[in-house]
């Protein structure tokens, strides 16, 4: 089987299978990736355009390096360069961009649901990398796929999410695609940061840290925005790191062999102290390794032809 | 309409023969390796290195190479083929490569695995070894072991069935186009 | 406008204000209803509308358009709007006052006022800003504004944040016996936000607006009408808290009366799933708990009228990120065929409905419309209520097309409005 769709935007909408699907790719991709030619020839002629209307160095790169390996031609746009300075919208831009024969187009935007209107109006392959505060699917297959490779397997495993879940593409899609694998999944961040009704879907909310890591399997801490100090979210940093900072003494409480993880960049003394952050646990480092795998994986199984 | 080929027996000597000749061409078993093209190749390949072991009593490297991310038809199928790992846990350099597969057809599948042992590094040399050649090539290609040249057409279909696979072992032909078997 | 000599022949006549509900004839002459009866005998030249299963009811009254004229002629204009209202059956439409200027000031009053005369299909009713500009600072010269033609009072889409000003409005506006109308809104509990908050806006990654937004400011306002004894009219009522608060002022006597809208009682939150922009409005649809709460409200009285909050925006406004859209829908045209479905379900009985469209939005604007009383204005519609349709938006009278409908299935359709004894058929193709 293959990927039932054309465009890749939510883990929240994608089957099991489809996920498991790419997840087994990205391994033959991280082989490849370990050879002298980190290059194969299966997407030549192909082209694939990151529009990027958000800044996001790491995303971006980690995009453009799964499509030079896998011989694709890449375009970076990004909103300096882009139309939409002038007014144009972001159907026109990506109908410009579409004219000059994309085959797959990676969008970053502010605004959640701005893939869906390409992935409506475009015959390429749309790929969400990141849409406001909805979704950020290659970073949720990357996380799947590192916990996957490092604790052999997913089904079962206490996975603590740790912060901001309300303003967190990161953490939805993380949610998603772990409770579809069978994961049981916990939140621990201040109630302003909890959103309404997120228990609907099957995860255990808490508001102190330490309950939440006790017994954990993997703790996935997520970026803080530091321009919400001081919005009625928390009210400094210091306080929040006081009640949500990871430290050594926090995770001893986890199980032997806890993963720590962040979706990066990281706040050092904030979310994470840099004991912990560079420490034996932490997985931060091979994130990134595998997120290029996994991009390739995602690129290869949209590359087919388009019905 | 489905016709055997090549029987388990017919099977074992023609790889038998292809044992004793990749051996007498290359001067024994020193500087060679196999790598078997998955799925049937590879099996074939294991075959053969334990054959060539019982002869010579040397051990051969074996790899296993996945084309998928070479093929040229990529861009023209609906959906992406399911990737296997390629698995080749020694140096290609300078080594003598025999490369293995089931079913010669067209050449494409030999292109693509020429090309795929090329990004893993500079071999001296590349044979190829096939059970089975059934013509039809659209590639300048041609192999240095066959077991079997069989004269086919276009609209057949030839199977290579292994134990390894849970079936009985045999090489059947069959009736029908079916553009999966452009081996 | 020349009137015309019209008999409408065997319909079911249904008036609200009178009780009335009969089989018979009603004819107009000279702009107004002469005679109503069994069947009515009649000499010379008269246009002859058979109504034989159909309803013959008076012109529905909305208590809620934007007309979007002056300022934003691309959404929609006073003949656009007024067309599509007499398609949906309504004969007298109230325009909210954030238009380009502000309706703010008597020129403005008289410019809509003077389009609608020259260019509308129906009745158009000002509404006039309570603050300058909208601006929430300084009260507006209501008495001018009541002067020029404004039957009622609203800083609509713009809502007056400051209290104390709120008060001081109502209290002024009694002097002049109009209603204060308020869209229950607080801003800064909505800021930013872009579909009501739950469980679908969390899944969408869309920042939600809490239902407390609307019943804070119902609760303030009723505490005001309570204060200053002014009459107080609470527009697109969207969640059950709000019915709550209103169901117990009235019972306390309060004189707050309420509206809500057609999607209100349709849809819910999960209509903006697949980041729909055309089911994003404000207030925002709720969850299905509020919308059985609106309806147990429409059907005890808490809820008085059914408006349509028609606000007509351009396809490239709506196309655009949801976050970036327009706020609002189009509703002129779909407003009775939705209203029924609430008659079909048992909920409403059909005078009980037409009450909510005629008589009591007549009552809260304190005009004598609305009804088919002998010698009234002849606003009068004629309904098929048997007749399906699909909702397209090809088939739009109005400018914009932003509807979360379109594709729908109704149930009921116009015949034909009379405004003023002026005989409009609805047209074919519905």
């Amino acid at each position: 089987m293959g990927l039932k769709r054309k465009d890749v935007l939510a883990l929240a909408e994608m089957e099991k299978e489809e996920i498991e699907l790419i997840l087994q790719t990205a391994e033959s991709f991280k082989e490849v990736s370990t050879r002298e030619i980190k290059k194969v020839p299966t997407l030549r002629g192909k082209t694939v355009v990151n529009l990027f209307f958000e800044a996001s160095t790491r995303t971006r790169t980690s995009f453009e390096l799964a499509a030079k390996r896998l011989s694709a031609d890449v375009i970076n746009i990004s909103t300096s360069s882009s139309s939409v300075v002038k007014g144009e919208t972001l159907l026109d831009t990506a109908r410009n961009i579409e004219a000059m024969q994309s085959d797959i187009i990676i969008l970053r935007h502010s605004s959640s649901g701005a893939p869906y209107i390409l992935a409506r109006a475009l015959r390429s392959a749309v790929i969400n990398a990141g849409d406001g505060a909805h979704e950020h699917p290659s970073q949720g297959l990357l996380d799947l796929f590192t916990i996957k490779e490092k604790k052999g397997g997913i089904a079962g495993l206490k996975v603590v999410i740790v912060g901001d879940v309300l303003h967190s593409r990161v953490a939805h899609s993380d949610i998603h695609g772990l409770k579809k694998l069978g994961a049981d999944v916990h939140l621990a961040g201040p109630p302003t940061m909890i959103p309404l009704g997120i228990e609907q879907w099957g995860v255990k909310v808490h508001y102190r840290l330490e309950e939440a890591i006790a017994g954990a399997d993997v703790i996935i801490l997520l970026r803080l925005q530091l321009e919400r100090q001081g919005k009625g979210y928390f009210p400094t940093l210091r306080e929040y790191a006081r009640l949500y900072g990871l430290d050594g003494k926090r995770v001893a409480r986890a199980n032997d062999g806890v993963l720590v993880m962040h979706p990066g960049p990281i706040n050092r003394g904030v979310e994470v102290t840099s004991e912990v952050a560079d420490g034996l646990s932490s997985v931060i480092l091979e994130q990134v390794t595998n997120g290029v795998a996994v991009r390739m994986a995602l690129l290869y199984l949209l590359s087919g032809e388009k019905p | 309409m489905e016709r055997v080929i090549l029987n388990s027996v017919e099977i074992y000597r023609a790889l038998t023969r292809i044992a004793h000749e990749i051996l007498e061409k290359n001067k024994g078993s020193k500087e060679i390796v196999l790598v078997g093209i998955r799925t049937g190749g590879v099996y074939l390949a294991q075959r053969l290195v334990k054959k060539i072991q019982e002869i010579e009593g040397e051990s051969v490297p074996i790899g296993e190479l996945d084309i998928t991310l070479y093929r040229d038809d990529l861009a023209h199928r609906k959906e992406s083929p399911v990737l296997k790992k390629t698995h080749i846990p020694f140096d290609l350099n300078d080594r003598k490569i025999i490369l293995v597969d089931d079913v010669l057809y067209t050449g494409r599948t030999i292109r693509a695995a020429m090309d795929g042992l090329m990004d893993l590094g500079r071999p001296r040399q590349i044979q190829l070894a096939v059970l089975i050649d059934r013509g039809h090539r659209e590639l300048p290609i041609r192999a240095d072991y066959v077991g079997k040249n069989l004269p086919t057409a276009t609209d057949e279909k030839v199977e290579v069935l292994l134990e390894e696979t849970g079936e009985e072992d045999r090489v059947v032909l069959k009736k029908g186009t079916d553009k999966e078997s452009t081996s | 406008m020349t009137t015309e000599r019209i008999l409408i022949q065997s319909g079911r006549i249904i008036d609200p204000a009178s009780g009335r509900d009969t089989v018979g004839d009603l004819l107009i002459e000279e702009g107004v209803i002469r005679e109503i009866g069994p069947r009515l005998s009649v000499k010379g030249h008269f246009l002859k509308i058979g109504a034989a299963g159909k309803l013959v009811v008076p012109g529905l009254i909305d208590l809620h358009s934007h007309l979007r004229e002056p300022g934003f002629e691309y959404k929609e204009t006073v003949a656009t709007a007024t067309a599509a209202a007499a398609a949906g059956g309504f004969t007298t439409i109230c325009a909210m006052p954030n238009t380009d200027p502000i309706n703010d000031n008597q020129s403005v009053t008289e410019f809509i006022l003077e389009k609608a005369k020259s260019e509308g299909k129906v009745h158009v009713l000002p509404v006039g800003a309570i603050t300058k500009g909208s601006k929430g600072e300084e009260l507006a010269e209501i008495g001018e504004l009541v002067a020029a033609g404004c039957v009622a009072l609203s800083d609509d889409g713009r809502p007056v944040m400051n209290s104390e000003l709120m008060r001081r409005a109502m209290e002024y506006a009694k002097i002049f016996d109009v209603p204060v109308i308020d869209h229950c809104e607080d801003l800064n509990l909505s800021a930013g936000g872009v579909m009501f908050e739950g469980e679908v806006s969390t899944a969408m990654g869309l920042k939600g607006i809490p239902a407390a937004s609307e019943t804070v400011m119902v609760a303030r306002d009723i505490a005001l009408a309570e204060l200053t004894g002014a009459r107080v009219h609470l527009a697109h009522i969207s969640c059950g808290g709000s019915v709550h608060l209103i169901r117990e002022a009235k019972r306390r006597g309060i004189a707050v009366t309420a509206e809500t809208c057609p999607h209100y009682f349709t849809l819910t939150a999960d209509r903006v799933r697949g980041f729909d922009a055309n089911a994003k409005m404000k207030p925002p649809l709720a969850t299905r708990r509020d919308l059985e709460e609106i309806r147990a409200g429409l059907a005890d009285g808490t809820i008085d009228a059914i408006a349509t909050d028609h606000a007509p925006h351009a396809a490239q406004e709506k196309e655009c990120e949801i976050d970036r859209a327009p706020f609002g829908i189009v509703g002129l045209e779909t407003a009775l065929s939705l209203s029924l479905m609430l008659v079909e379900e048992g909920l409403l009985t059909l005078p009980g409905l037409l009450q909510k469209m005629t008589e009591n939005p007549a009552r809260i604007i304190g005009r004598k419309i609305g009804r088919l009383g002998i010698g009234d204005t002849a606003d009068v519609t004629v309904i098929d209520p048997a007749a399906e349709w699909m909702v397209d938006a090809g088939h739009f009278k109005s400018k914009s097309k932003n509807s979360p409908f379109i594709g729908w299935k109704m149930k009921g359709r116009i015949a034909g409005v009379a405004v003023a004894g002026v005989w409009t058929p609805a047209e074919g193709g519905r």
